[in-house]
């Protein structure tokens, strides 16, 4: 197994041999360098559900004579499974810290929590797309519905590719322990489970909150 | 077992794909059994395929691009072609179903596959050189990158053989791109080839982000940036928020069309005004995608052939990052008669106007750098000046079709057509061709030969008169475009210098290769020993041409805004170089095959879904996945060079440039 140290990121070798005042001592490290570019990642990703939000905006009123928001959504839901999501964001908050500790046990715990209430919430999510289905109000139905699957959807398929990724990420922790590099992507995965966090909270607003209104 | 695809696919009953699919096999063969005979396949793998290097990959994507310009220009002359012969009774040589295929693939290709991996590749090849850094951020995703870009390129061509390209221009509008009116593989090629490709588009926006803004030498501070790197910072920042609309706008067109959904359709509550909106929201940025890096080669080219910093650096970098934000508020024009309103329409106007002031501020600071200077006539400078003329022009153009009244009346006339090839050719090729010019050497420690590249400009610069001038007349006239048949014979005249023009771009780009081909055969004498072939100023001529896989052997230190030239200067002055640095041994990335097997799943399952070949699309995801986890899984990712290699290297580079800077201080 090598032993991976943390070093800048390309270049590595040189020590700024002088400050020129203006803070720039050549490349950052690693373990800014990548998490960086994740989040630049986590950024586009998040103007592709501002296009997707966008889609919704425009086509929401456009129920063809099908079933409409108020109809179909039921807060009651929607609330069990936010609060699953938002809980499983804080427990992973932990399994940071305790991977930040080196304590495998309790941060394959933590892990193993925070999946299963990924878990909860695409189930909630499966049965209430289940059910719309069954009641005639599947994505073909209308623009509307075609929209509101689609936004909902991408959001439930981040949330099952951060599942296989949390998955991933478990075995490898296990397998090959805290290594620097392993914990750079678990500071990712973590950095992408919060952000489906926050586009979870503007789905449940826009959609949710607002399309049941009385 | 084979979904849509059947016998029916090939084009036998159809002589002109069927003869180009035959000779084009024919080629690839021949092209195969060359490097096989010549035992060059371990090569090729080794240096380029798998490479990290963001050099070599910056060469692949240029050699994509330029491949895809043959191919291209090739839809471009066809077009020229008919509407040269399909005047008045004459219906031509291309059926209008064939004929629609080719100005759908010729816009789409040169846009996404000539065009964009032409700037992606300049982008690679010079950003991490001139911040004076190893490599990109993300070497491996870089690769990754690259062979996504070439899956997608892959695929377009393979609607040649196989199938059918779309019918339906190269942003394939709804309603006509949906299932009811366009039922083919054609709109489903192009749907997914740019879906793969705009995957690798968005990890290079990543990359280079990323890097420009994390990874620079020691002292680079923002300010002492090379110009080139701003404006490669500015279009990858579009590129990070304007593809993944691109993909959104892709992805629901997918739906209606493979499921049924109703985004865009005229049935069930759809709205196609929803698809010209996030498409544009994407195309219109995506043209300073193009454009800026351009600007940013033009300026060190500039700069280098004028023997002075570029004039206003400060203001070259103010423009560049405003004209970045406001190519996001301008999209809009492109529907000015599509009735939003006479306010909105005003507002998109004026927004779209005001793009040209720090355009203007940047003509007026190139003029300023060679003002006084001592310009060296050099091919990458022709293409300057070249570039301003024409460029000028297609700018005023632009504002007339900024204008809503006036775009009522030339809208989606070849007037347009006149104008965008203006601005593409005269803004964004002209600047690649320099670049090539300008980079060459560097890349392959020999420059291209002087006269023929110069051939290659004017054919270029009266070619593209030739055959666009004409067009903004028959805009006026009310010739729209698109056309297979052209029923006033009037034209005829103006059609047929377009067609002369475009055959001299034509010889152009047959010139091209002939330059290629004779500067390797002659490469001996114009060798580029010193590493700086151009008296340059920015930090890739520090290193060695060409400069070895880690670029350095220790980070340069950066001094004033001129990194190179300021060292240079010293170094002549006290006619001896920095003192001997501290060697250390340097830690590089592994080449990896994940790249191209990753691209192979890709394709494949691109494949399967355009013919809804639902098992072989599943083997392919899971492929991909499977290496991706394989990829994941490994310890080694980098390895040393030790330092006594790379000290014995750059002991001989010093030896090298100290005999050059000798030479230049006696002779000053
Ligand atoms: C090499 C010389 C070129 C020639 C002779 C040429 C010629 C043409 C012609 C004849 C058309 C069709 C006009 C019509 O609608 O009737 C066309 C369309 C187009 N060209 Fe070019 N072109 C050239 C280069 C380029 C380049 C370099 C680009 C972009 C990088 C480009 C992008 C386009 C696009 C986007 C369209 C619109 C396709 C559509 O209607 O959907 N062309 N070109
Ligand atoms: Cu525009």
């Amino acid at each position: 197994m090598s032993t991976i140290s943390e070093t800048p990121a390309l270049g590595l070798t040189h020590l700024g041999s002088e400050d020129t005042g203006l803070g720039h001592r050549g490349p950052e490290s690693k373990s800014i360098v990548v998490p960086y570019g994740f989040w630049l990642f986590v950024l586009s990703d998040m103007v592709l559900f501002s296009a997707l939000f966008a889609s919704y905006a425009t086509l929401v009123n456009n129920s063809d004579g099908g079933p409409t928001t108020s109809q179909l959504f039921h807060r009651d839901l929607v609330a069990v499974e936010t609060i699953a999501l938002l809980i499983s964001s804080f427990v992973c908050g932990l399994a940071m810290i305790t991977a930040k500790r080196k304590n495998m046990v309790w941060t394959q715990i933590w892990l193993v929590v925070t999946g299963l209430l990924g878990l909860v919430f695409l189930g909630i999510e499966l049965y209430e797309f289940g059910t719309m289905i069954a009641e005639g109000a599947g994505p073909q139905r209308s623009a509307f519905l075609s929209s509101f699957f689609t936004l909902v959807g991408c959001h439930g398929a981040h949330v099952t590719a951060g599942l296989l990724w949390l998955g991933t990420m478990m075995a490898q922790i296990w397998a090959k322990g805290f290594q620097p590099h392993i914990m750079r992507r678990l500071l990712c995965f973590s950095v992408f489970w919060h952000a489906l966090d926050i586009i979870w909270v503007a789905i449940f607003t826009i959609v949710y909150l607002i399309g049941t209104l009385p | 077992m084979f979904g849509r695809l059947t016998w029916g696919a090939i084009p036998f009953h159809e002589p002109i794909p069927l003869i180009t699919s035959i000779v084009i096999i024919l080629a690839l063969g021949a092209v195969g059994i060359w490097i096989t005979r010549k035992g060059w396949w371990p090569y090729l793998w080794n240096e380029y395929i798998t490479s990290t290097d963001h050099k070599k990959i910056g060469v692949m994507y240029i050699v994509l691009a330029l491949v895809m310009l043959v191919r291209g220009f090739a839809d471009a002359i066809m077009m020229r072609a008919q509407q040269s012969l399909a005047i008045g009774a004459s219906q031509g040589y291309l059926p209008p179903e064939h004929y629609n295929q080719i100005f759908s693939a010729h816009g789409t290709i040169m846009i996404f596959f000539v065009a964009m991996p032409f700037v992606i590749g300049f982008m690679n090849f010079v950003v991490p050189l001139q911040l004076g850094v190893r490599d990109v951020a993300f070497p491996t995703m870089n690769n990754v990158s690259f062979w996504l870009s070439a899956s997608g390129a892959l695929l377009i061509n393979l609607s040649l053989f196989i199938g059918e390209f779309a019918r339906t221009g190269w942003l394939a509008f709804p309603p006509l791109s949906e299932k009811a009116f366009s039922p083919g593989v054609g709109v489903d090629y192009y749907l997914v080839a740019l879906q793969i490709s705009g995957v690798g588009t968005v990890l290079t926006a990543v990359n280079f982000v990323t890097t420009i803004l994390k990874t620079r030498a020691p002292g680079m501070s923002y300010l002492r940036m090379p110009v080139f790197c701003w404006t490669a910072l500015a279009s990858n920042l579009i590129m990070l928020a304007a593809f993944p609309v691109l993909t959104v706008v892709l992805a629901e067109l997918m739906l209606d069309r493979y499921l049924g959904f109703h985004f865009f359709t005229n049935d069930g509550g759809g709205n196609s005004m929803l698809y010209m909106n996030l498409i544009w929201v994407w195309g219109h940025p995506e043209v300073y995608i193009l454009v800026l890096p351009a600007f940013g080669i033009y300026s060190e080219v500039a700069a280098t052939f004028s023997g002075k910093p570029l004039f206003g650096y400060r203001s070259m970098v103010f423009a560049t990052m405003a004209i970045c934000i406001i190519s996001y508020m301008v999209w809009l024009h492109h529907f000015f008669t599509m009735g939003a309103g006479g306010d909105i329409n005003a507002v998109f106007g004026i927004a779209s106007m005001i793009i040209g002031i720090p355009t203007g501020v940047k003509i007026y600071n190139w003029l300023f750098t060679m003002y006084g200077g001592r310009v060296r006539f050099t091919v990458p400078v022709y293409y300057l000046i070249g570039f301003m003329l024409t460029f000028v022009v297609g700018g005023l153009t632009g504002v007339l079709l900024a204008i809503p009244p006036v775009d009522f009346v030339v809208h989606n006339s070849l007037f347009l057509v006149a104008h965008f090839h203006q601005v593409i050719i005269g803004g964004v090729v002209f600047a690649l061709m320099a670049g090539y010019t300008y980079w060459f050497p560097k890349a392959f420690g020999f420059t291209l030969d002087e006269r023929l590249g110069k051939a290659v400009f004017w054919c270029w610069f009266i070619g593209f008169h030739l055959a666009f001038m004409p067009l903004y007349v028959l805009g006026f006239w009310g010739a729209t475009r698109r056309m297979q048949h052209i029923s006033d014979p009037s034209w005829a005249p103006w059609l047929n210098v377009a067609f002369v023009g475009a055959a001299i771009i034509g010889l152009g780009i047959v010139l091209t290769v002939v330059q290629l081909l004779y500067s390797i055969k002659t490469r001996d004498q114009r060798r580029d020993i010193t590493g700086d072939p151009w008296d340059g100023r920015t930090l890739e001529w520090l290193t060695l041409s060409p400069p070895p896989h880690y670029n350095f052997a220790v980070l340069p230190d950066v001094h004033g805004e001129e990194a190179y030239w300021t060292r240079k200067q010293t170094a002549i002055k006290q006619d001896q170089l920095i003192d001997e640095p501290d060697y250390q041994p340097i830690e590089m990335p592994v080449n990896t095959p994940t790249g191209v097997i990753v691209a192979f799943f890709a394709a494949l399952c691109g494949f399967a879904v355009i013919w809804y070949i639902w098992w072989l699309a599943i083997l392919g995801l899971i492929g991909a996945f499977a290496i991706f986890v394989w990829y994941a899984w490994r310890d080694e990712n980098e390895h040393i060079i030790p330092v006594e290699e790379v000290r014995a290297n750059a002991r001989e580079r010093r030896r090298i440039r100290m005999e050059h800077l000798h030479n230049l201080s006696q002779s000053t």
